[in-house]
């Protein structure tokens, strides 16, 4: 049945990638929906089984991959408490985005490619969350990567979309690598890459060192900061994180999919996996929820300034996983996979949302042009609602609340019951909330409250333009060519990347509705927004006990994570205003937001105008993009450039093929010459080499 | 002489009998008669192949020691007649579509392959030298067999001018070796070179009998700095000629290379082995490099001919058993890939039905003509020795050979000028696939041409690696023969 669930992707994906145009876009999209369908549904009842305990850990072999020496390499799904956890979020998720993507992709040219890239991606994706040991890992990881890579990519013809696509595969490079040394690493000091065989003996070789760069290093410390560096490159965490808000380059259902509901909880993923492996350093630990902490305070704060709808929700996504981070380096493993698992839910149902209002205001981004919106598509304006209450952590302790509830107030309580560093997490946790609750309600407030302001969007004025000759829904490929130019960011590297590096405000911005009527989307991607909605609203309450009760917990997991009971008892032991911060600061967030979008219009355009050095550095990002440009790319190009001009061309292609290809044609010329038709020439030859032949024979 | 001398040369005494026999029919029955006469010669080279079985193909030395019917020369043999018999089929259409179908040109044919059959079989350099002049003069005739057609008259002539100066060498060597060693006979030379020379005098006179008997043969398989006559003939004579040119005539004489340079001259290795090592490299480079500017596809098959031939000696440079099979190997797939390449070049007619010869014409004939066009890709790939196509293997042996003796630097050498070769092989199929279409040729009119274009590409396509271990063996077989 496992087999099933991880293959049948991988055949939709076969079937609709080389089908693609001879079996239709029906077809296609038939196929892989299909096959996600069936996966899904298989893949609750094994979750269940593990909530009910009536299911035990498995593994299931598949084949045999490599077997070199030492090294024993097969491929094998592995099934125990975690897989079952990212098997429901992976499937559900993946199977929901299929379908949004029939109402959604309904207008593109290339629909069965998109479809097998996103069955692709859920076939890489379950290899990574079920296997048994680090290389099939990385095979996955891999995986995924490519995938990504592809469908951020989708829109080829975008220069920006492209760019996007090979940063977030260069960023990834620099994470994977220090996967692969991780990898190798545990190879060298384990003898196996087997990760039940890992987890059983890392406690053995806590406190030896090994040579590294020339230094004597904890062995330990040293194999998961490795790991570590993989699971940051994945996971966007900061340092490693730029390609992620470029990434929302890929159509919307791709970023709900890949970039914040699985992909890239991989890493967390990855951490609580070998979460063993991490309680045997303290050091790595504390790195893990430092970068947790650190990328969770630095996207949030990000988020509070970006216009752009979608990357106001990829800040959030990157600082939401920030959150996972410092969760598991305080040892909270199971609040960390609770949080992921919730996040997956609230998460994708705001990208689709922020699809659907895309979607409704023909491709129009930038949220200054939106407002209003209440009216017009209130289906999506009560999910997108449902996902705010869910991310901000609305609910009244001890009686009910929606998903972010359990799942953030756990990470912030065990945050400041584990003490020591885990303390400075709590309090950055806690200005977080804050962050999230303005940004979330921001989003809210800008899009579907106040006047509309859509006359100003150009994507809005192509649309009615459009409207006079020709259908109501035209006009998608005029949107994306004109993408290419308009609101994309011709250089990933991105100085400065905002569209208008002088934020004019919601203020100034031209009011009206330019006579634009926005419509609500179709049934296919309503549904995934309902069914989404409900997840928001009650995976908090139902799966709490599981993931993170102190008694249950442990029952749940079954060891397949490093279940920290003691911490969790003294998680729900924590004084009554540690519970209470998240709540009151929650309320604040949404009270300023209130305060500037909806009864003070006029403020944030003070508080910028004000404040001019602090809105800069949030709306450039904290200058990463311009630090790692001037840091790595401007060398990297003209160290590149030397090598292209100079090294290449100038030495190697010279002396090399070049200068061969021109011997071998000088030779052909010159031979040509020497065959002139004239018999006497021949003979000359002839008699030239008899003379040569003898001479030679007699020197010798 | 006895009976069995007369049942070890067989297959000659079949040919020649033949020969006569069809010169009458003809004589009297005139042109009608060339359809039968071609079908009859054919089946003298199934007879003649046939009797191979018998003494002919083991029964060793006839006639006194001037004759050798050994494995080795029964592996020639085979592959010259299935060679001539091609040629002559395919000449079929070719003289009959220009209307001057004779009678005479697979006479011509079954006498040049009598001698061939002398060439391989022998055992004295009276045979050698009767059994090669034999060959060419028939040769000469067929390449100007069109006689009203200047370019053919031309190659005709050069030929023959060409190939009395190297019979004359030849011949001048063989005197010389005859003179210091006093006998004729390859065993006696063996024998009498193996003793120390008495003064220096003898000693370079000998080398120098060597030397000329090797140029002499040299210019028969056209291996440079003796090839110059090569891309003329090949281009003036008609088609069907030059593709028997290519292929028979090549086997034959490096089948003699091969057999002097081993039986006779097995002990002055050291002296020859330089010579055909420069060869062979020289065959290699110059092959490839003149061949690139070509735009005749006949002028380059000739080049591509010469620098085969080079490959092969590096076999021949490696002096071993391995190394003989290896060159017995890569003659037999060489055969394959040339005739279905002219085979290929046969079908490549205008129109009004006249034969084109230039490759730009092949452009786009994957959209014209696409059998015909994989056809000719396959026959290129495997020429350029691109695996998993069949021409990879025999160039492997080769260098294995090379290596095997201690050769590395001359197999690395040869693997690196294969890539000049690949060039203009690759051009080709270049000109056929993404070359906007010229106009399309005459259609095929022959199911028997087509039968065998197809038969030769089987045989080089990958499907040819089924027929290693039954040809490797055969190889190892006939090179053993000769130590």
């Amino acid at each position: 049945m496992i087999k099933l669930i991880v293959f049948l992707p991988l055949l939709a994906a076969i079937v609709a990638g080389l089908g693609n145009r001879s079996i239709g876009n029906t077809a296609a999209k038939l196929v892989t929906t299909g096959a996600l369908f069936v996966a899904c549904a298989l893949s609750w009842p094994i979750f269940v089984g593990f909530l009910t305990g009536s299911r035990e850990a498995f593994v299931e072999p598949v084949l045999t991959f490599i077997r070199s020496g030492d090294l024993n390499v097969d491929w094998a799904l592995r099934v125990d408490a975690l897989t079952a956890v990212m098997l429901v979020v992976v499937t559900t998720v993946s199977a929901l985005v299929h379908l949004y993507s029939w109402g959604y992709m309904a207008e593109d040219d290339s629909q069965p490619r998109f479809f097998a890239y996103l069955s692709l991606f859920t076939f890489a994706m379950l290899m990574l969350v079920t296997s048994d040991n680090l290389v099939q890992m990385f095979f996955g990881w891999e995986g995924v990567g490519l995938a990504s890579y592809l469908l951020i990519g989708f829109w080829y013809y975008k220069p920006s979309a492209n760019a996007a696509a090979i940063k977030a595969f260069v960023v990834n490079r620099v994470g994977d690598f220090g996967f692969s040394l991780g990898i190798f690493g545990v190879f060298l000091v384990f003898g196996t890459v087997s990760i039940p065989a890992i987890l059983a003996a890392a406690p053995g070789m806590a406190g030896s060192t090994i040579g590294f760069l020339g230094h004597r290093v904890d062995t330990m410390t040293l194999l998961c900061l490795l790991l570590f560096i993989g699971a940051m490159g994945k996971s966007a965490q900061l340092g490693l994180h730029t390609w992620l808000p470029d990434a929302m380059e890929g159509p919307t259902p791709v970023s709900a999919l890949i970039h914040a509901a699985t992909m890239v909880t991989a890493g967390v993923f990855m951490v609580c996996r070998l979460s063993p492996l991490f309680e045997t350093s303290h050091v790595a630990l504390g790195v893990v929820t430092f970068i947790g902490a650190a990328t969770c305070l630095f996207a949030a704060t990000v988020g509070t300034v970006q216009n752009d709808i979608k990357r106001v929700i990829a800040y959030s996504t990157c600082s939401q996983l920030g959150y996972m981070f410092f969760a598991a380096g305080v040892g909270a493993y199971g609040a960390a996979m609770f949080h992921l698992f919730t996040h997956a839910f609230f998460k994708a149902l705001l990208f689709l949302g922020a699809g659907s209002v895309i979607h409704a205001m023909h491709h129009e981004q930038d949220m200054r042009y939106y407002g209003a919106l209440r009216k017009h598509i209130p289906i999506t304006f009560w999910a997108m609602t449902a996902g705010t209450l869910a991310i901000t952590g609305v609910g009244i302790i001890d009686v009910f609340g929606f998903a972010g509830f359990y799942s953030k107030d756990a990470i912030l309580e065990a945050a400041y019951a584990s003490g020591g560093g885990g303390r400075i997490a709590f309090i950055v946790g806690i200005f977080v909330a804050l962050l999230t609750s303005f940004y979330s309600w921001r989003l809210v407030f800008l899009t579907f409250f106040g006047k509309a302001r859509w006359a100003g969007s150009e994507h809005i004025q192509h649309a009615v333009h459009d409207a006079h000759g020709h259908g109501h829904d035209h006009g998608h490929d005029h949107a994306h060519a004109h993408d290419a130019h308009h609101d994309a960011h011709p250089d990933a590297e991105g100085a400065g990347s905002e569209p208008h590096a002088h934020d004019p405000g919601v203020e100034q911005v031209k009011h009206g509705t330019a006579g634009y009527h926005p419509h609500e989307s179709p049934w296919t991607m309503l549904v995934p927004l309902g069914v989404l909605t409900l997840g928001a609203i009650f995976a908090g309450y139902i799966f709490s006990p599981y993931f993170v009760g102190a008694e249950t917990g442990g029952a749940f997991w079954k060891g397949s994570i490093a279940f920290n009971e003691h911490l969790m008892h003294a998680m729900h032991g924590v004084p009554l205003w540690v519970k209470l911060a998240p709540a009151a600061v929650m309320l604040t967030g949404l009270a300023i937001a209130w305060w500037g979008y909806i009864a003070d219009t006029g403020m944030p355009a003070r508080f910028t105008s004000t404040f001019q050095l602090l809105y800069k550095f949030l709306l450039n990002k904290w200058y990463f993009d311009e630090l790692y440009h001037a840091v790595f790319v401007v060398p990297a190009f003209a160290i590149g450039r030397f090598l292209w001009k100079r090294g290449d061309q100038g030495t190697i292609d010279r002396f090399g093929p070049d200068g061969a290809a021109a011997l071998v044609s000088a030779g052909g010329v010159l031979t040509r010459k020497l065959q002139s038709g004239y018999v006497y020439t021949y003979a000359l030859v002839m008699l030239l080499g008899l003379a040569g032949a003898a001479t030679w024979a007699m020197a010798s | 002489m006895n009976s069995l001398s007369f049942m070890m040369t067989l297959p000659e005494v079949i040919l020649a009998l033949g020969a006569l026999a069809l010169l009458m029919v003809s004589a009297y029955a005139g042109d009608r008669a060339a359809s039968f006469v071609i079908g009859a010669t054919v089946a003298l080279f199934v007879a003649a192949a046939v009797s191979l079985i018998g003494p002919a193909g083991s029964g060793g030395v006839a006639f006194g020691g001037l004759y050798r019917a050994d494995g080795f020369a029964a592996f020639a043999k085979l592959l010259i007649y299935i060679a001539s018999a091609i040629s002559v089929i395919a000449a079929h259409g070719y003289f009959s579509r220009l209307g001057t179908l004779r009678c005479e040109y697979p006479i011509l044919i079954l006498l040049s392959a009598t001698g061939m059959g002398m060439m391989v079989s022998a055992a004295d350099l009276l045979t050698l030298y009767v059994g090669l002049e034999l060959q060419s003069l028939a040769a000469y005739v067929l390449a100007s067999f069109l006689r009203r057609d200047t370019r053919a008259a031309e190659a005709g002539l050069k030929y023959f001018v060409l190939g009395a100066l190297a019979s004359g060498i030849l011949l001048y060597g063989i005197s010389l070796l005859y003179g210091f060693t006093g006998t004729t006979s390859f065993e006696g030379i063996a024998h009498a070179l193996a003793v120390p020379p008495a003064s220096t005098g003898i000693a370079t006179a000998r080398l120098f009998g060597l030397v000329f008997v090797f140029v002499g043969l040299a210019f028969k398989i056209s291996a440079v700095p003796f090839h110059m006559w090569t891309p003329d003939v090949y281009e003036g004579a008609p088609t069907p000629v030059t593709a028997f040119f290519a292929s028979a005539p090549k086997v034959a004489a490096m089948g003699l290379l091969v057999r002097v340079a081993v039986s006779a001259l097995g002990t002055e290795t050291h002296a020859w082995q330089q010579i055909v090592i420069f060869s062979a490299l020289a065959s290699t480079i110059l092959g490839g490099v003149a061949a690139i500017g070509q735009s005749n596809i006949k002028r380059l098959l000739a080049y591509s001919s010469i620098n085969n031939v080079g490959f092969a000696l590096i076999g021949l440079a490696a002096g071993t058993a391995d190394g003989v099979a290896a060159v017995m190997t890569y003659m037999t797939v060489y055969v394959a890939m040339t005739l279905g390449s002219f085979l290929c070049v046969l079908q490549m007619r205008d129109a009004a039905g006249n034969p084109v010869e230039t490759i730009a014409s092949l452009s786009g004939l994957s959209r014209t003509r696409p059998g015909l066009a994989a056809a000719l890709a396959i026959f290129m790939f495997s020429l350029a020795g691109i695996p998993p196509l069949f021409g990879f293997w025999p160039k492997f042996l080769v260098f294995d050979a090379a290596v095997g003796a201690h050769l590395t630097w001359l197999a690395a050498v040869g693997i690196a000028t294969s890539v000049i070769g690949a060039f203009y092989y690759l051009k080709i199929v270049k000109t056929m696939y993404f070359d906007e279409p010229a106009p399309a040729y005459a259609p095929s009119q022959s199911a028997v041409e087509g039968g065998l274009i197809a038969l030769t590409a089987l045989f080089v396509s990958p499907l040819g690696y089924f027929a290693i271990p039954a040809l490797g063996a055969a190889s190892l077989a006939a090179a053993k023969a000769l130590f």
